[in-house]
């Protein structure tokens, strides 16, 4: 076990770490200096790419080859998808997904 | 008067759609309090991470840092592999966040995915202050972490209720933001070259933490390489 000043030392680390990562950015491009041509590119892009980023991201332990074979995810997605698609209500289609999936894990591919 | 108005109208705007991020952080931060207490971390020390680094993922693999060896360098670059995801969003932030003044280092100190899915999700409407509505939503969802740690931490053993495959809440709110983006947006190549690269660092990399290191480098290079194809206007 870690002594205090370790465990705040670990602690400080670990958030300096990730505040480098978040600050970076507007650092190296601030806002009083007009930002590069290519880094404006990104702006435009990097939000659509990084959400689909974030979403295989969070599938990424889904397993695929063996039983269940990823129906709960596939399934839950879909709907979430299709119900999202006819209603564009953000709470509906998530807590819909939400529930259907925490049926689906608890119930039906148990 | 109007003023008044228009921040009550912005806050009520912008509560709302923090409720998906309130279930999720609510659960996974009381999973986060629970894991820490039981691997016998005193809850200060959870809600120290929390409230500092509020870094999500990585709070679960410093878990590891605190029970090993101590190595202060090694945490750190450890912390920056895992939220190298964070440049991405403050690259796409450059602009948005513009004129913020003084909420500018606050907004960007408690960046998280579910904020950032949030402020990028969808154009925000004109009659909304955008300050109030990127404050409400970065603000809301740190306090959801915090509340969600301290319960997890101090009395998580008391919680007998099936909460297995509530995280997924978050997994959907990303499917919901994704399918939001891809309706309102006709230039779907973004969208596109981000799942593909995604899916393709998974299988190259694995599902472990530099399966996002991967994906971003991916996603830069086949952006760069198709940069004039890519880029029509895509703008939030």
């Amino acid at each position: 076990m870690l002594t205090t000043p370790q465990m705040m030392m670990t602690v400080a680390a670990v958030a300096a770490g990730t505040m480098v990562t978040r600050f970076l950015p507007f650092l190296v491009f601030p806002a009083n200096k007009p930002t590069p041509q290519y880094i404006q590119f990104l702006g435009r892009t990097l939000p659509f790419a990084t959400i689909g980023l974030l979403v295989v991201y969070c599938l990424r332990n889904t397993k695929a080859l063996v039983y269940p074979y990823a129906l709960p995810e596939i399934i839950s997605v879909a709907v979430i998808v299709l119900l999202h698609r006819f209603k564009r209500n953000t709470l509906l289609s998530v807590g819909v997904g939400t529930l259907l999936y925490m049926f689906l894990v608890q119930n039906v591919f148990v | 008067m109007n003023s008044q108005n228009k921040f009550i109208r912005s806050f009520m705007y912008a509560a709302p759609k923090t409720v998906p991020v309130l279930i999720g952080f609510i659960v996974l931060g009381i999973a986060y309090g629970i894991l820490m207490s039981a691997h016998g971390i005193a809850v200060k020390w959870s809600v120290a991470m929390s409230l500092i680094a509020y870094c999500g993922s990585m709070q679960y693999v410093a878990i590891g840092l605190f029970l090993a060896a101590f190595d202060p360098l090694y945490a750190f670059f450890m912390s920056v592999m895992v939220n190298a995801r964070h440049l991405f969003y403050g690259i796409s932030m450059l602009e948005k966040y513009r004129g913020m003044g003084w909420l500018k280092p606050l907004l960007i100190y408690v960046m998280t995915d579910e904020t950032f899915s949030i402020q990028c999700g969808q154009k925000v409407p004109d009659d909304i202050d955008r300050k109030v509505f990127y404050a409400t939503v970065a603000f809301l969802n740190y306090f959801y972490w915090f509340v969600g740690t301290l319960i997890g931490a101090v009395a998580g053993q008391l919680i007998t209720f099936n909460t297995t495959g509530m995280d997924f809440v978050l997994t959907a709110m990303f499917v919901v933001t994704f399918t939001e983006q891809w309706i309102t947006q006709y230039n779907h190549k973004p969208a596109v070259i981000g799942v593909l690269c995604s899916v393709a660092s998974l299988i190259i990399f694995g599902s472990g933490s530099f399966m996002i290191v991967g994906a971003m480098a991916l996603i830069l290079l086949v952006m760069t390489i198709f940069r004039k194809s890519v880029d029509e206007e895509a703008e939030l």
